[in-house]
Order: structure tokens, then C-alpha cells, then sequence
């Protein structure tokens, strides 16, 4: 009888050890990629990381073997492993709803962030780090990876939303961009363009929010799409006011709907890349798919401050973001948030991260730094002066409202509120009110 | 007995061990579960016990550190236009694939098993090429295919048989026919091969004696062939219920994320998806999976009475 029962044993065990081969797979993966990453001695912390972008990778293992050098005797050895951007999001939020499995740190996306401060936040608040540097970083970029006072992430970027002129297209129509100031601007200069060169000025997205909200957010005052305070806003004229307008452009086809909805489509690129719209308003990040997906235009772009509702007011908003965080389940907290500071926070960390990916950096003393005008492939592709944008409008880079609502009424503009103004051309009020009727 | 040194008591206990090792190997009661042991172990860890807890789950709040039940608030809140939507997608969805893929490949193994039929080699891996290709290699041809500018292929197509370019993916009408277009693609070779299994299953002999019968081909086919193979049929049909209404991934590689406009192409699981995952709210994800679940048990089991499953055979 016990021999039976220890065969029946034995049996479920080879089961498990063959169950148990692919996880033991992945660890012998992931130390190799340890000691091929960052180049550091064998010894140090040990810290996990998790990212969604192989680029951002490269930028830590890069800034590990920086730190490690500067701080001998506080060497960390650094994994950074890479995801598909919807698996990372959905490994990581089971992992720290389980409690088991969490790397030390993670990169998470704005959109997805809120998702991660819903109920206890499993998110060490970062304020001992944060808050010695808040003076030199622009804070409303702060706020959006914030709950109840705490710091949660750091983000790469200012994410400042400019518009992107084809120069090519404006002079064949007679248009000089430093002379549209407001939107009504805009859309006069729009006319000229189509009637001389035959092509819409612009293009509107329908199937995310690129488009809206940079016109919603750069509205004076705090509420976007909710008021400062959470409250639901999209009844307000602040976002009723730019979808009328929008609506109306599509009507005078002045602006056309992006073709495959957004401006990351394979779609649109090839459009745009081949001259068919005069410009896009995207955050400074957008240079990226300019000088990847848009080769042809290459010299043709330049880069201005976005129009206004009404002149002086302010020229620019925040969008778009990854907020880097640190788990509570590390077991290397101190060494984990130490590095992010260094890596993000740090002088020479933001002069990195334009320098490899291209992205306007949250600290505002570095924009006038001398590293950031030497050449690369964006000031080849945009000119030399970048940053000058960037510094004109400084006082102006408007924040937006991030909370634990956000993700269901940005999915309500996404699938249905957009679509329904521009592509069906249904009443802005009527379609609004029926959202947020949906939305309470 | 006291003399037995011992090396031969162990020995004894050896043989006896063998012996009893052979028993249960050969034992009537014993080694069938043995055998099924591993399956069932599996189906405990990878199914029985997600369903409960999704069971469970379905009843609460889950937060991080805030998990607590809420009485049947998530299946209330599922009461909505969206939802609807979804199941209304997943619907026309499975009746259309269904609708289909069963007709198109059963009379294509009919003719691929055909002795008549020229080239079968190249028209047999050629339908089922499809079924190898990954859906999110295919739903992305499939957008660009489908693309609204001017120069997509199918606006080409169209424009040279004489209509307007369309916005595929855009109507609610031209988005399903694109769905299900993508469908029927990758799966009719899958589904044919199903419908080739069975047709070499069934015995020359029928046939044989329907052509001494003066039975013209109509009549053995509607008389023979389709009767013997409602058993791969019945399979074929149950795999394609469940198949439609758990369709996600097409979806969202089509529309390249699960977001289309005004919903036309959101299916139940892409609900749960972004419910559960997307907005974080696991318990009203599983009450979605639940409802799912409750959907496809039902409607199969209409399927299986309407085709007479439950009867004792004759």
C-alpha cells in the first residue's frame, strides 16, 4: 500500500518538474541578460527591472554603468527586461494585486497609470527624491503620477505639445507659420492651403486623443475633461469649444479624419510622409516617428508653438508620459529609488535622455544646456534650434487631470464620442451630454 | 524463516515490491485513473480552479489590498448599451462564421476527396496555409488591406468594378464583413481538414452499392455523405460556437488595439479585456467571463438538442 502510494507520488512530482521547466527557463534567461547588461562586476545590488520600450532599456543599462561607476561600493547590477507594452502593463498589475512576482522597478505608461493607484497604491511614493529636485522640474508633470500628496513615477519627459508645419506645403500657399497666433489663424491659414495646394492643413484623430485634448488641456485654468478636483468636465465649453471647431474644419475639409484613426497608423505615416496634410499637433516626443517613419520629409519640418484659443494665453501642454516606479515588494527599495534618481532626476540623467531618445527632459535648467546642441538626428532632421520652442513657451506647458477615472472616459472618447462628432457629424452638445450621462 | 539472511529478505521484499508495482499497472480499478491522472491534475490547476475563483471573484471588489464583496453589483452593472453591443457583436459574429464555415469547407473536402478533382495536393495546402500564419501577422495585412486611403487593395478592387472607396473599417456593416472575411480565411483550412477526416472515414462499399443502385452523385451525397458525417459536423460546429464568441485577438489587431469606432467590432472578451485589464477592474471582468461562459453553455446546448446529441442512439 505505502508503495503504491509513493509511486502515485513520484508520478505528480516528474508532473511538476516538467510544469515547473518553463519558469525555470525564464530565471536562466534572465540572469544572462544581467551579465551581458551594463557590464558591471559580478557583485552589487541586485535590481529588476521592467520596461516596454527596448530603447528605454538601452537608456538604463546605459545609466547603470554610469552609476556604477561614480559610486563605488553602491554598484547595483541591473536586469532590464523588455515586454510587449500590453503584456508588461498586464503582468505587472497581477503581479502587484498578487503580491508575488514584481520586479524592484517599472516603467509604466500614463494611460496606464492610473490603474496602478486604484485602491492601495502597491507604488513606493517617491516624495524623498522628488521633492529636493521640485524646483528645477517642471511639477505639473509630476502631479499626473500623483495620489493624495504622494509621488508615484518619474516621467522621461515633458511631453510639450508644438505643431508641426510642412514648410514645403505652407510657402506653396503663401503662408508664413510665425504669423498664425490663434486658431481662428489657423484655420484661415488653412483655407489658403487647401485652395492653393490642394491638401487639408491637418488631420484629426478619431481613435485617440492626440488631437483633443493638447486643445483642451492648453485652455487657461486647471480642468480638462474633469475638473481640477475629479469632477466629471466634459459638458464645459473647455471641451465642447475645440470639438465644434474641429467638427466645423472637417465640414470646410480644411482638416480630414487621420487616416487609421491616429497618427501612429502605418495609414497616416505613409500620408503624411507623401505630403498629404500641412501639419500635425503632437507632443515634442513625435519627432521620433518624424525622423523614423517620415524619412521624405526630412529638412521640410519646422517645429513652432501650438495656436491659441485667445492671444496670451498659454501655448502649450504636458502629454503623454512614462512614469518610471519603484514596487512596494522590492527588497532593494533605497538602491532602487536612489538609482531612478539618478537615472531621471539627475542633471546628467536629462542630458541623456534627449541625447539617446530624443525626448524633451523634465528638468527645465538643461533645455539651454550646450549638450543639447550637439548635433544628432533630430536637430539633422529638425534643425539646431529644438529647444528654443521648448524654452519660449516654458512658463506655458498647461498640465492635465490624471486620476482613476481617466481610463474609462478616455476609452468613451476613443470608441465612441469622437467618432460620433467628426466621422457622423452628430450634435457636439447632444453626443457630450449622452457621454457623460454613460460616464456617471 | 529465521535462517533467511538479510539480503534475501530483501530480495523478497523486491519481488513482492514488483510484484505489487505489476498489480496496479494491470489492476482494472486502479490504472485508468492512473492514466487520466495527469489530465486531471491539469484540468484541477488550469481550469477548475480559475473558473471558481473567477466565480468568486465575480462577486467582489479587487483591489490591491482593498479586496472585499459587493453582493451581485457587477453583474448589475453589466446592464448597459456597451455590453449589449458586445454581445450583439459576438453574436452576428458566430452566426455569420458559422453560417460559413461549415457549408464552404464541408463541399470543399467533398470535392478535394474527389477522385476527379486535378491539383488536390496544392489546393489542400494552400487552403490550410492560412491556419498556419499568426493572427497578428494576418490582422495587420488585413487593416492595411482594408485601409481607407484610395490606394488600399480593397478601395482599388472596388474602384475598378465601379463603386466609391469606402471607409472599411469605419462602418458597422463593412467592419463585420471584414471580421468575418479575416475569419473565414484562416479557418477554412482547419475546418476542411476536419471535413476530410470524416469523409475517409466513411466505408467505398456505401457508395459502391448506391452506383449498382443507379443513385446519381446529388443523392449520394445528400443520402450517404452527409448523414455519416454529422458526427465531425456536430464537432466542427460545437469548436466554431465557442471560437466566435470568444473571438478577441482579430479584433484587436484589425482595429490595432480594442478600440473601434462606435464599438463595431468590440466582442465580449474584448469587454472583459477592457474592463478587467485595461481599467483594472478584475471582478467586473470575471462576471463579464462568467456571463460569457453561461452564453456559450447555453447556446451550445441548444446546438447539440437541435441536432438530436442527447438521444439515445438507435
Amino acid at each position: 500500500m505505502k508503495k503504491q502510494v509513493l509511486w502515485i507520488l513520484s508520478l505528480m512530482v516528474a508532473l511538476v518538474l516538467v510544469l515547473a521547466a518553463c519558469s525555470s527557463d525564464d530565471k536562466s534567461k534572465d540572469s544572462e541578460s544581467a551579465s551581458d547588461s551594463g557590464g558591471s562586476s559580478s557583485g552589487g545590488t541586485k535590481l529588476e527591472m521592467w520596461t516596454f520600450n527596448e530603447l528605454h532599456k538601452t537608456f538604463y543599462d546605459e545609466m547603470a554603468k554610469r552609476w556604477n561607476e561614480a559610486n563605488p561600493g553602491k554598484e547595483i547590477q541591473l536586469s532590464v527586461s523588455v515586454f510587449p507594452y500590453e503584456d508588461m502593463h498586464n503582468k505587472l498589475l497581477v503581479a502587484l494585486q498578487s503580491g508575488t512576482g514584481a520586479p524592484d522597478l517599472a516603467d509604466i505608461e500614463l494611460n496606464k497609470f492610473p490603474n496602478f493607484l486604484k485602491g492601495d497604491p502597491q507604488l513606493l511614493p517617491l516624495n524623498d527624491i522628488v521633492e529636493p529636485e521640485l524646483n528645477n522640474l517642471v511639477k505639473s508633470r509630476l502631479d499626473i503620477y500623483a495620489k493624495d500628496g504622494n509621488y508615484y513615477g518619474i516621467d522621461f519627459h515633458v511631453g510639450a505639445a508644438v505643431i508641426y508645419y510642412n514648410k514645403e506645403i505652407l510657402d506653396k500657399a503663401g503662408v508664413n507659420p510665425d504669423d498664425i497666433v490663434t486658431w481662428a489663424d489657423y484655420e484661415a491659414a488653412g483655407r489658403k492651403v487647401l485652395d492653393a495646394a490642394g491638401v487639408p492643413m491637418t488631420t484629426l484623430e478619431t481613435s485617440d486623443l492626440w488631437s483633443l485634448m493638447p486643445q483642451v488641456a492648453q485652455a487657461p485654468g486647471k480642468d480638462d475633461l474633469q475638473t481640477a478636483d475629479g469632477q466629471l468636465n466634459i459638458t464645459s465649453p473647455v471641451v465642447s469649444g475645440p470639438l465644434k471647431w474641429q467638427q466645423n474644419l472637417i465640414k470646410s475639409k480644411i482638416a480630414i479624419l487621420t487616416p487609421g484613426g491616429n497618427h501612429h497608423a502605418e495609414e497616416y505615416y505613409g500620408m503624411m510622409n507623401g505630403g498629404g496634410a500641412a501639419s500635425v499637433w503632437m507632443p515634442m516626443w513625435y519627432m521620433g516617428r518624424f525622423t523614423d517613419y517620415m524619412p521624405d520629409l526630412k529638412g521640410k519640418i519646422v517645429i513652432k508653438p501650438m495656436p491659441v484659443w485667445k492671444e496670451g494665453e498659454p501655448r502649450s501642454a504636458g502629454m503623454g508620459g512614462t512614469g518610471t516606479a519603484v514596487t512596494k515588494t522590492s527588497k532593494n527599495q533605497e538602491a532602487a529609488k536612489a538609482f531612478l534618481a539618478y537615472a531621471k532626476l539627475s542633471r546628467e540623467g536629462n542630458i541623456e535622455i534627449w541625447k539617446q531618445l530624443g525626448f524633451d527632459p523634465l528638468r527645465s535648467d538643461v533645455w539651454n544646456a550646450p549638450e543639447l546642441k550637439e548635433s544628432n538626428k533630430f536637430t539633422d532632421y529638425f534643425g539646431p534650434d529644438i529647444f528654443d520652442v521648448l524654452t519660449e513657451v516654458k512658463g506655458e506647458i498647461e498640465g492635465v487631470v490624471v486620476n482613476e477615472n481617466t481610463p474609462a472616459i478616455s476609452d468613451a472618447f476613443k470608441t465612441s464620442v469622437i467618432t460620433r462628432i467628426l466621422l457622423d457629424n452628430e450634435d457636439v452638445d447632444k453626443v457630450l451630454s449622452d457621454a457623460a450621462n454613460q460616464l456617471k | 524463516m529465521e535462517n533467511a539472511s538479510p539480503a534475501t529478505a530483501d530480495r523478497t521484499a523486491g519481488i513482492n515490491g514488483r510484484r505489487k508495482l505489476t498489480r496496479i499497472l494491470y489492476s482494472q480499478k486502479i490504472a485508468p485513473w492512473l492514466f487520466v491522472l495527469p489530465f486531471l491534475i491539469s484540468f484541477a490547476l488550469f481550469f477548475a480552479y480559475p473558473v471558481i475563483s473567477a466565480v468568486n471573484m465575480s462577486f467582489q471588489q479587487v483591489l490591491p489590498g482593498q479586496v472585499q464583496y459587493i453582493g451581485t453589483d457587477n453583474y448589475e452593472k453589466l446592464w448597459n448599451p456597451i455590453f449589449w453591443k458586445a454581445i450583439v457583436n459576438s453574436s452576428k459574429y458566430t452566426f455569420y462564421t458559422v453560417l460559413i464555415l461549415i457549408p464552404l469547407p464541408l463541399v470543399l473536402a467533398v470535392f478535394l476527396n474527389s477522385k476527379t478533382m486535378v491539383l488536390k495536393n496544392f489546393f489542400r495546402s494552400t487552403l490550410f496555409i492560412p491556419a498556419l500564419t499568426s493572427v497578428v501577422v494576418a490582422g495587420t495585412v488585413f487593416r492595411l488591406a482594408f485601409g481607407e486611403l484610395e490606394g488600399s487593395l480593397m478601395n482599388t478592387i472596388v474602384v475598378s468594378l465601379g463603386f466609391d472607396p469606402q471607409r472599411w473599417l469605419r462602418s458597422e456593416a463593412l467592419g463585420m464583413f471584414a471580421l468575418v472575411l479575416l475569419a473565414c480565411w484562416r479557418w477554412i483550412g482547419v475546418n476542411l481538414l476536419y471535413f476530410m477526416a470524416g469523409l475517409q472515414n466513411i466505408p467505398k462499399e456505401l457508395y459502391e452499392s448506391a452506383d449498382i443502385d443507379g443513385a446519381n452523385t446529388w443523392n449520394k451525397f445528400s443520402r450517404i455523405t452527409l448523414p455519416l458525417l454529422k458526427p465531425i459536423s456536430i464537432y466542427v460546429f460545437t469548436i466554431s460556437i465557442y471560437g466566435g464568441y470568444s473571438m478577441f485577438t482579430e479584433s484587436y489587431m484589425l482595429w490595432s488595439g480594442n478600440r473601434s469606432p462606435n464599438d463595431i467590432g468590440l466582442t465580449i472578451v474584448g469587454y472583459l479585456y477592457r474592463n478587467g485589464l485595461e481599467q483594472n477592474n478584475l471582478g467586473l471582468g470575471s462576471a463579464v467571463g462568467i456571463v460569457l461562459l453561461l452564453i456559450t453553455i447555453a447556446v451550445t446546448i441548444v446546438q447539440l438538442k437541435l441536432f438530436g446529441m442527447f438521444r439515445k442512439e438507435e
